[in-house]
């Protein structure tokens, strides 16, 4: 076991270089990195015994410091449960889908259903709530719920386009052709600036939208145009003669839809949606340059302003990171039980 | 009603209702327009800019016209993309040999670095980037050196460049650095957030491309002879690449794409430069049409391109 391990490593010359190479540098860096990280690190949110370790060793005490904001935001300071509950309900519905093997429909309604619910507890205005303006919203629950409300708006939207541009109608195909290529043709920052300048213009008076409704908008619209396309490419894998069958068995087109190619095609093309859902939960950061402050835009807000905690950007940087992360990996398991899911549903097909 | 005729119809309604709607934006766009009182055109481009760049590849001057000044925001978009490319394409393949190769360290080294570069948004790693390269390096006058000409400080990379005497290495001089080409901090943290991201990117479609083929390729390699680093490079590695020629492609033109975020560190790329004439100008419609025309259009070219690559990749193969 030992010597076949010693081989691998330094079984010829080019791996035993590299092998020597890695020790090297982990000699070099590590020593100093634990040094910084553990050994001179405070780990209280005491200002003076951060600036004292300065250069010497980390100031974990900024996470505690500054946690709320980087997490909530600017959000109200006496209903601070509202947007904890809300992130919850999302990351909650994340967990659940992530390690509960669920129906597709069961699925669907709870990723739905989440990001709903933590809209109603953030905005609030019912029910004895303090109705708070979505310029205060922030933090995780933000970029949760941008991921979330994302996706739950860009799917079915992706659904119709990708059909759309199935059809017999030329004209039709053309227009959302057209959509489609040039959402994936433009990077989203310039979409998020559409949304922020051009908007504005194009709702009638007496319709104007919230910043956070805007930049919903425009990311449904760019991540629909990505889904359309995963979407469109399961499509092209139903053999035709499903159709036709359906048709045999007495179905409506819409039923046949419904019934028969729909649940195929999302099946296939789970995993790839789900690398959608990362990707988009990663972009969501982009929307601090035009003034939303989820997670990224937070970061900054916690800190610029703030000459003591400032100089330990670094440390609230590395906690933010791990934060995203953690989503990403959760996301990725979803993408990997989905991948597994979809072969044991129909295992006698993939039998024959 | 005949189903051609339907279809006609339906075409039509369709037809009208995009073009009803499109008239109707129009309408309401034009009115808002009044109201504020912002004039429409693309007039505004042959005026001074009125604004500085930051740094711009293109010579430009506030006086110059704002023309220019996209020209020049272009050419810093391309000043970073183009090598961003290329370094990002030899930093991923690498990364990808690293991950696929029988050292269990380095793999172990590089599947970590892919992980983490892959999974933290790339507006989060510029931030860091620059905030490391601007807050903790030392200041020019304690600049790093990294080796002879060669120094690394607050205000960027100093290189040894050609000048006005010919050649002249960079030198420490009062409180700045003196002679040859600097970096600056921005674009510096662009280009490392860039082809790091884009290259755990390449490397792990790398990877896919080379597990996807069918195992009996690396068996029957290794039954006629080869040595398992043989069988890699030549019988797996020329088929993986024809199947991660496209996702690749479309990874690089991703690149060209997130240089867009460099408005987030205030390096003047062609975004960066439209947001700042609209707000100049109040010409939010003429600035972001620009940018968008320029991104298709290099959509364009890079199908263009991809096409032309895929299709040589094929030549010669059995069908």
């Amino acid at each position: 076991m030992i010597s076949s391990r010693l081989r691998q490593l330094f079984g010829d010359p080019l791996n035993a270089m590299l092998s020597l190479g890695v020790l090297a540098v982990a000699l070099v860096c590590l020593p100093p990195l634990i040094r910084w990280g553990l050994v001179n690190a405070v780990f209280q949110p005491d200002p003076a015994a951060c600036e004292a370790a300065q250069g010497q060793g980390a100031c974990w005490g900024v996470v505690a410091e500054k946690a709320r904001f980087i997490l909530l935001g600017r959000y109200p300071a006496e209903a601070l449960w509202r947007p904890l509950l809300a992130a919850g309900l999302i990351a909650g519905s994340w967990l659940v889908a992530a390690f509960a093997r669920l129906s597709g429909g069961k699925l669907a309604g709870l990723l739905a259903l989440a990001p709903l619910a933590a809209l109603a507890l953030l905005g609030g205005g019912f029910a004895g709530l303090d109705s708070v303006p979505t310029e205060l919203w922030g933090g995780l629950p933000l970029t949760l719920l941008l991921t979330t409300a994302g996706m739950a708006g860009a799917l079915p939207l992706g659904v119709a386009v990708a059909n759309g541009r199935r059809s017999q109608l030329p004209v039709l195909r053309g227009i959302l052709t057209g959509y489609v290529e040039l959402a994936r043709g433009i990077p989203l920052v310039a979409a998020l600036f559409v949304a922020s300048f051009l908007l504005p213009l194009f709702f009638p008076d007496g319709m104007a939208l919230d910043m956070l409704w805007r930049v919903l908008i425009a990311i449904v619209l760019f991540a629909a145009a990505y889904l359309s396309e995963i979407i469109r490419g399961g499509l092209q894998a139903i053999p035709p003669g499903q159709l036709d069958a359906a048709a045999a068995l007495g179905f409506t087109p819409w039923q046949a839809q419904r019934h028969v190619v729909l649940p195929q095609v999302l099946g296939a093309v789970a995993p790839s949606l789900a690398n959608s859902a990362i990707a988009l939960f990663k972009d969501t950061s982009l929307v601090t340059i035009v003034s939303l402050y989820e997670l990224t835009g937070s970061l900054g807000l916690a800190l610029a302003g703030d000459p003591q905690w400032r100089p330990f950007y670094l440390e609230a940087w590395i906690f933010l990171a791990a934060t995203y992360w953690v989503g990403c990996a959760l996301l990725a398991r979803l993408s990997r039980q989905l991948e597994y899911a979809h072969p044991r549903r129909q295992g006698h097909q993939t039998r024959l | 009603m005949t189903p051609r005729n339907t279809a006609r119809l339906a075409q039509a309604l369709i037809l009208a209702a995009f073009l009803g709607l499109a008239a109707l934006l129009a309408v309401t766009t034009a009115e808002h327009l009044a109201q504020r009182g912002i004039r429409s055109g693309f007039d505004f481009l042959l005026e001074p800019a009125g604004f500085a760049l930051g740094e711009s590849l293109l010579a430009f001057e506030p006086e110059d016209t704002t023309l220019r000044a996209f020209a020049a925001g272009l050419a810093n978009t391309l000043r970073v993309a183009v090598p961003g490319v290329l370094l990002a394409l030899a930093v991923g393949v690498l990364t990808g040999f690293a991950r696929m190769g029988d050292n269990p360290l380095v793999r172990g080294l590089a599947s970590a670095a892919i992980d983490v570069f892959r999974n933290v948004p790339l507006l989060l790693q510029l931030l860091a980037w620059y905030f490391i390269l601007t807050d903790l390096l030392p200041a020019a006058d304690a600049a790093l050196r990294l080796g002879p000409g060669v120094y690394l400080s607050k205000s960027g990379l100093a290189l040894p460049w050609w000048g006005e005497q010919g050649f002249e290495p960079p030198e420490i001089a009062g409180f700045g650095i003196e002679g040859g080409a600097r970096l600056t901090p921005e674009y510096l943290a662009m280009l490392l957030g860039l082809v790091l991201y884009s290259a755990a990117y390449i490397a792990e479609t790398l990877r896919a491309a080379v597990e996807a083929l069918p195992p009996g390729q690396r068996l029957a390699a290794l039954a006629m002879g080869m040595t398992p680093r043989q069988a890699f490079l030549l019988v797996l590695l020329p088929q993986a690449w024809r199947a991660a020629l496209p996702p690749v492609t479309s990874q690089l033109l991703n690149l060209f794409k997130n240089a867009s975020l460099a408005v987030a560190i205030g390096y003047p790329d062609l975004v960066s430069v439209a947001g700042t004439s609209l707000n100049q100008t109040g010409r939010a419609i003429e600035c972001l049409s620009i940018v968008i025309a320029v991104y298709l259009l290099l959509s364009l070219a890079a199908a263009a391109l991809s096409h032309r690559l895929e299709a040589r990749s094929l030549r010669g193969t059995p069908r």
